[in-house]
């Protein structure tokens, strides 16, 4: 075969080249990001706007004017309104949660046995961490640690017994009840919900309508109206001198509550596995359960981790609900020390809030970062 | 104080279920087996009841639960508190969750029949009262003709408004809002020129106001709101001894008697002084109430005298800043005064 002149084709390849200036220092990147059509013109010019107009004085008030040391009301009030501060000062009040902080972790548990909560806390990232970084081994060990050993370990340490002072729910407060609430609540919604979202495709007609009732019945009810009943009605139905304790009922409630969303959640996720699934499974002579936990479970899964997450966030949000049967949560701790005669000044409840929904904030962001991190390693069907 | 149609549904279903009547017939013997007074107390207001930075409660109602039991054990720290809200405050005495309620609740007929609760003793007299900013110039309830009222909705405190305006031929602007802290925001952004509230309410807003001193509060009190320490009906033994802590506490003070002299008083020559205080000889009178005979003086070393208590949670020397007013003893124009201890 004659040798075809490929003179026009490149022998060698060509050396990587730097970007063009323009695009790779600041100027490059504004006129991208920024700059690129007369649309992002208007939209970044608006944007700079908004930022001037807000940014200095909510730094201003969040930072510079600030009260930050002090024991008492008259480090963040004017000295009209009985304070050392100027007259026409506004600034937050950071002295108030630093003074409060402790009570906001912990509401009323007792001082000496604070050791307690904090060494439960301690247990608890030990055991979650691992659970959550994917390389670590031993999962299943991890998972009975966490969802069984470490509740059972935990209750003792909080409430007392073997030894331990007896501390009643009563005097648990602040982000620790928030955190126990949601806890509780995510560790019992996701196996019972999957249990309700099974039973509501089950063919047996017992279990799929008492799945539907239970479904349907809670979700129809608001959350507020559960809690209310548990706390103001029940104890009226109950003998004399039975009490259930306020905290267990609205553990329950919340628990109760949350599967019933979460079945429904991870039904939507059943629905889209294609029956073939199903029938493979079937074909391989795997039983029930098993079809169910290797197969069509982990898929269906997999499919509504936002959903999932979005019901986590939720419910980690609704727990301030439990304020309104007088309980003090994270966010009902703060607010009770708005009226506090200690504190009390105009801009109290305004740092409290915002400090609340600081956190807030953390942890729900947290939780959305991790399903974004889960569904890209757990992606592995749709890569390309 | 408040809600008066649902503590009035509660205590028909309370009555229909038969619990009401059923709860522990002799709390004294309860109290005294479990070693400690389960008291209901508010959910957080200042002054009244309010947990402090270490998380021990501290106020005016609070104060009466520990003299409750330094008058059964002798020893103030043998309470344990039931935070309760408007709405699950009847249901927790009525079920024997707690053995008395002193949570700024008033006494009306109502509570004292229906809802199956006992009352006597009157520890704070309230009212409903009215603030408005200083600019206005008004010196008296009867020239807010055509004022708009910020009020809370659903509370008697709004109907007593409509009562009064009504009574006295005076137009008026309702401004109504769900929640408290929505008609506070509102006065605050002056979007009404009158607020309305229990007076002891009225105290504690106006610390949160940017300029307190702008505000007055207006001398008219437009309703009656004794508030005072309720238990289940069908106890007199727990009852009188309920009462009897709150009328010790008035009478110390009457006596003279306070936390730091109450040990000097011991050897007072007075007879009444010494009966009270459990020294006379053979006095009975502590051990007929079902306790020790050194209850009144356990009380007064606890908590102090009614007038200490006052002062010292919601007087002048606190940022509430409250008047004795109506509260002062009857020797000196008020409404507290106790029956003979004798």
């Amino acid at each position: 075969m004659a040798k075809t002149d490929l003179s026009y084709v490149r022998s060698d390849m060509l050396a990587p080249q730097p970007a063009p200036m323009t695009s790779r220092n600041v100027s490059g990147w504004i006129r991208t990001n920024l700059l690129a059509t007369p649309k992002d013109v208007v939209l970044t010019i608006v944007a700079i706007a908004v930022l001037v107009s807000i940014l200095p004085g909510a730094l201003n008030w969040l930072f510079v004017q600030a009260s930050w040391l002090g024991s008492d009301r008259s480090v963040c009030a004017t000295t009209v309104q009985g304070g050392v501060q100027p007259d026409g000062w506004h600034g937050a009040c950071w002295a108030f949660v630093k003074d409060r902080f402790i009570q906001f972790l912990f509401g009323r548990y007792p001082l000496d046995e604070r050791w307690r909560p904090i060494l439960v806390a301690v247990m608890f990232i030990a055991l979650l961490t691992p659970m959550l970084i994917p390389k670590v081994p031993r999962k299943t060990l991890n998972a009975v640690l966490l969802f069984i050993i470490f509740p059972i370990v935990a209750f003792f340490l909080l409430h007392g017994g073997f030894g331990l002072e007896r501390v009643e729910t009563a005097l648990w407060g602040g982000l620790m009840v928030t955190l126990i609430l949601s806890f509780v609540g995510i560790a019992v919604s996701f196996p019972l919900g999957t249990l309700l979202a099974l039973g509501r495709r089950s063919q047996m007609p017992v279990i799929k309508t008492l799945s539907v009732t239970f479904i349907e019945v809670v979700r129809g009810v608001p959350l507020i109206t559960v809690l209310f009943m548990a706390n103001v009605m029940l104890p009226l139905f109950l003998p004399t001198g039975w009490t259930i304790d306020n905290f267990l009922r609205a553990l329950v409630a919340v628990s109760l509550f949350s599967s019933a969303y979460m079945a429904e959640v991870i039904r939507g996720g059943l629905q889209a596995i294609p029956k073939g699934q199903a029938e493979g499974a079937d074909s391989l002579g795997l039983s029930y359960w098993q079809k169910m936990r290797l197969i069509i479970l982990p898929q269906a899964i997999k499919l509504v981790i936002p959903g999932i997450v979005n019901t986590f966030i939720g419910m980690f949000k609704d727990t301030s609900l439990v304020s309104i049967i007088g309980m003090f949560d994270f966010l009902n701790t703060i607010r009770l020390n708005f009226t506090d005669t200690t504190w009390i000044t105009p801009v109290t409840p305004v740092t409290g809030l915002i400090f609340a929904g600081f956190i807030y904030w953390i942890f729900c962001f947290s939780m959305s970062r991790y399903s974004a991190f889960m569904e890209r390693h757990l992606d592995t069907g749709h890569k390309r | 104080m408040k809600k008066t149609l649902l503590s009035a549904a509660l205590g028909a279903a309370a009555m229909s279920f038969g619990f009401a009547s059923a709860a522990s017939a002799d709390t004294l013997s309860d109290v005294k087996a479990k070693g400690f007074v389960q008291c209901g107390v508010n959910t957080g207001l200042a002054g009244f009841a309010q947990p402090d930075s270490s998380g021990n409660w501290k106020g005016f109602d609070v104060d009466y639960c520990k003299a409750v039991a330094a008058a059964v054990f002798g020893d103030v720290s043998k309470v344990k508190y039931t935070p309760t809200t408007a709405q699950s405050r009847f249901t927790a005495l009525q079920s024997g969750e707690v053995d008395l309620l002193v949570r700024n609740t008033t006494w009306t007929i109502n509570r004292d029949t229906a809802l199956g609760f006992n009352f006597r003793y009157v520890n704070y007299y309230d009212g409903q009262g009215f603030m408005v900013p200083k600019s206005l110039n008004v010196k008296s309830a009867l020239e807010l003709s055509g004022a708009a009222v910020c009020v809370q909705s659903g509370t008697t405190t709004e109907l007593n408004l409509a009562d009064y305006f009504k009574a006295n031929k005076l137009e008026y602007k309702p401004v109504v809002f769900e929640k408290l802290e929505e008609v506070n925001a509102a006065y605050q952004a002056g979007r009404c020129d009158v607020y309305t509230t229990d007076q002891s309410g009225l105290y504690s807003l106006r610390l949160s106001l940017s300029n307190p001193a702008d505000h007055v509060i207006l001398p008219e009190i437009i309703s009656k709101e004794p508030l005072g320490p309720a238990v289940r009906q069908g106890d007199d033994k727990w009852f009188d001894i309920v009462t009897w802590a709150g009328y010790a506490m008035v009478q110390a003070e009457e006596f003279g008697i306070t936390q730091a002299n109450v040990d000097e008083m011991k050897n007072s020559t007075n007879p009444d002084v010494r009966r009270f205080l459990g020294v006379e000889k053979d006095t009975k009178i502590g051990t007929d109430l079902g306790v020790t005979n050194e209850w009144a003086y356990n009380i007064v070393k606890g908590v102090g005298n009614y007038g200490e208590v006052f002062e010292r949670n919601i007087g002048q020397n606190t940022p509430l800043k409250i008047q004795r007013g109506l509260n002062a003893l009857w020797s000196k124009g008020g409404l507290q005064y106790a029956p003979p201890v004798r």
